[in-house]
């Protein structure tokens, strides 16, 4: 490809990601056609190269049992894959992920579901809880398994992703016939690694989901902290060592998901300097400990799991981000324009500041609302 | 409705009444939608009512004269940028960009806005009743007797007048959506070395980017405030309250606001950077 002779036939590509998501925090059901529409609002936020979205409560029937999403090169790629997940689980349900023809969707992979429970005896190597090993399953596939990635691997939940607009993605994955009580979408604009089907955003591990718009410039500290830590990075795309970091933070180490969001997005060192001195070592203590944990880079980031969703901006907002109620909903997005696509009567609209989370969880379940 | 259909040389086709046209955006694509404000422009058209606009782009970017927009919904990024000229009412918020290099005119938001409102901007005014983002007023300019002035009825975030150079930015705190945030953050007319930013009561030295100084405002200041404070308050008479959530009208709104003290905030040196990269001495 030849760049234009003069500037004034440039098109200037407008693009920068964006990110969608609506949580209905008494578990009614959204339809799929809501966050569809809303990602249509931000087409341009996105160029073609990246599409998805991440859907709770779509396997009632099946909520017992982990949902894997495989993406497999060809047929051989995916018997390689179930023939490693029957050595460690129990297959309950195995199909094709629905899908439809779509003209713009090129080359899809062939995309399947299991839905698993890991093996009453499992291995004498298997050391850790059953969370541990069902990211153990995850993990070596990802990286010993060729020509096969599981995309999403929660309960009662499922990550749909791919290349293509995400509404081309929608049409694809046929998520217009789903119904989710929590939705995130993504469109996808790649800047520094390749538009692939692995690289499409939600980033998932066990329930957690992460659509980003952004970029983690601390991509490598990140990933050889997690590898450390026995996550392996191989979905050559920054987002995926959020999802893994707010596995390892949360769930292994017992952070809240406030702890978690001060470890990604610190106060600067003279805020810290002006606090309290309990507050300023325990600020201190936590940038000691988790310092390679940090994400440096913009980033507006939904990061969604079976209690909830949380929405962060890095520490000096280098990506917009806009939060919403109505009733029990709540959405929060890229652009408050997508909002009121789906919804023109908002109840209360702002931009949360820097750095600091909006965290909403469900309603507890049988109380009052 | 009835009236003229006007057609460009692309085919794209509004609908008007005499000076006036009214267009839905429902559903209509940014580049088509920005086509069919450019066709009525070219027939003459001088004010435009869109309607049901929900995150369209561009919308009056570039545009000269004395054009009237009025907009309802939530307008896309870069609102007015690069226009001369024509005033925009917003009747919902908006979004980030707006007045991007605007170049004269003026935006009124009845509503709160995004990042970088009023980025490198070099005439005109923008007036936003609620709170704006961060960054906002980022590289200001003015020359001569082409002065931006940006006056805020709510809050903002970080950055507030980052490198400005010219021009004015008026914050007022008042009208907010956010109770317990600050009135600004921190790095406040951080690389700032030129024009001045007036807050409606202060904040700590802290906040302050380097080489700048905080002053109590004299009676120019005041004039050029109770100018533009007025001007504010008649754009949002009746939808402000000057005290608790009152409605006020446009005198006591403008008396209201200036009873409180101001500051404001500029380099307390001509070039602050001027001996950065290249020594000059």
């Amino acid at each position: 490809m030849q760049a234009p002779r003069d500037f004034w036939h440039f098109e200037k590509d407008i693009s920068g990601c964006g990110v969608f998501g609506v949580i209905d925090r008494a578990r009614r059901l959204i339809p799929g056609s809501e966050p569809i529409a809303a990602m249509c609002t931000m087409h341009d936020r996105g160029n073609g190269l990246g599409g998805g979205f991440a859907a709770y409560g779509i396997y009632p029937d099946r909520a017992d049992w982990y949902a894997f999403h495989l993406m497999c090169d060809d047929r051989d790629a995916l018997e390689r894959a179930e023939g490693v997940i029957k050595q460690f689980h129990d297959i309950r349900h195995s199909e094709p992920i629905p899908t439809r023809k779509v003209a713009s969707v090129k080359n899809p992979p062939v995309v399947w579901r299991f839905f698993v429970t890991p093996k009453a005896n499992r291995p004498a190597w298997a050391t850790g809880d059953e969370a541990d090993y069902m990211v153990g399953t995850v993990m070596h596939i990802n990286t010993k398994v060729p020509g096969v990635f599981v995309f999403s691997s929660g309960k009662d939940m499922g990550a749909f992703k791919g290349v293509g607009f995400p509404e081309d993605i929608a049409d694809f994955f046929r998520l217009d016939e789903y119904h989710a009580h929590m939705w995130t979408g993504h469109n996808r604009f790649p800047t520094n690694t390749p538009g692939w089907w692995g690289g499409a955003h939600p980033f998932t591990l066990l329930d957690w989901a992460i659509v980003h718009n952004g970029e983690i410039s601390s991509y490598g500290i990140n990933k050889r902290y997690l590898c450390q830590h026995g996550y392996e990075c191989t979905l050559m795309t920054d987002t995926e060592v959020v999802a893994y970091l707010i596995d390892l933070l949360i769930r292994k180490h017992g952070l809240t998901k406030r702890e978690a969001s001060w470890v990604f997005a610190p106060p600067f060192w003279d805020e810290v300097d002006r606090m309290p001195e309990a507050e300023r070592e325990a600020f201190k203590a936590l940038r000691m400990v988790y310092g390679s944990a940090l994400l440096n880079g913009p980033f507006a980031i939904l990061v969604t799991d079976s209690n909830g969703m949380m929405g962060l901006n890095d520490r000096v907002k280098l990506r917009p981000l806009v939060v919403a109620e109505k009733g029990d909903r709540v959405f929060m997005s890229s652009e408050e324009s997508s909002i009121r696509e789906v919804c023109r009567d908002l109840d209360r609209v702002w931009a949360p500041k820097a750095g600091q989370p909006v965290t909403v969880d469900y309603l507890p379940q049988g109380g009052a609302a | 409705m009835s009236g003229d259909v006007m057609c460009d040389e692309k085919g794209f086709c509004v609908q008007r009444e005499g000076e006036r046209c009214v267009i839905d955006a429902t559903g209509v694509y940014y580049r088509q939608l920005n086509e069919q404000i450019r066709a009525a422009l070219e027939h003459g058209v001088t004010d435009i009512e869109v309607v049901q606009v929900r995150g369209q782009r561009y919308i009056a970017t570039a545009v000269e004269g004395d054009v009237h927009f009025t907009v309802r919904g939530v307008p896309g990024q870069d609102l007015g940028a690069f226009m001369r000229g024509p005033t925009i009412h917003v009747y919902g918020n908006a979004q980030d960009g707006v007045g991007n290099t605007m170049d004269g005119g003026r935006i009124v938001i009845h509503g709160m806005a995004g990042d970088v409102l009023g980025y490198a901007m070099r005439d005109g005014r923008i007036l936003v009743r609620g709170d704006v983002g961060y960054r906002v007023g980022i590289h200001m300019k003015a020359y001569m007797d082409r002065v931006p002035v940006i006056v805020v009825g709510g809050k903002a975030g970080d950055f507030l007048g980052e490198y400005m150079a010219g021009g004015a930015i008026i914050l007022l705190g008042m009208h907010s959506g956010m109770a317990d945030a600050p009135i600004t953050g921190r790095n406040l007319g951080t690389g700032m070395h030129g024009g001045v930013i007036y807050l409606r009561g202060r904040v700590p030295e802290y906040q302050l980017g380097p080489g700048l100084a905080m002053e109590p405002v004299d009676e120019a200041d005041m004039d050029f405030l109770r100018g533009h404070v007025a001007d504010f308050a008649a754009e949002f008479a009746g939808e402000f309250g000057a005290v608790g959530d009152e409605p006020a009208d446009a005198a006591t709104l403008t008396d209201a606001i200036l009873s409180e003290p101001f500051v404001k905030i500029r380099p307390f040196s001509h070039r602050p950077y001027g001996n950065m990269y290249v020594g000059t001495n």
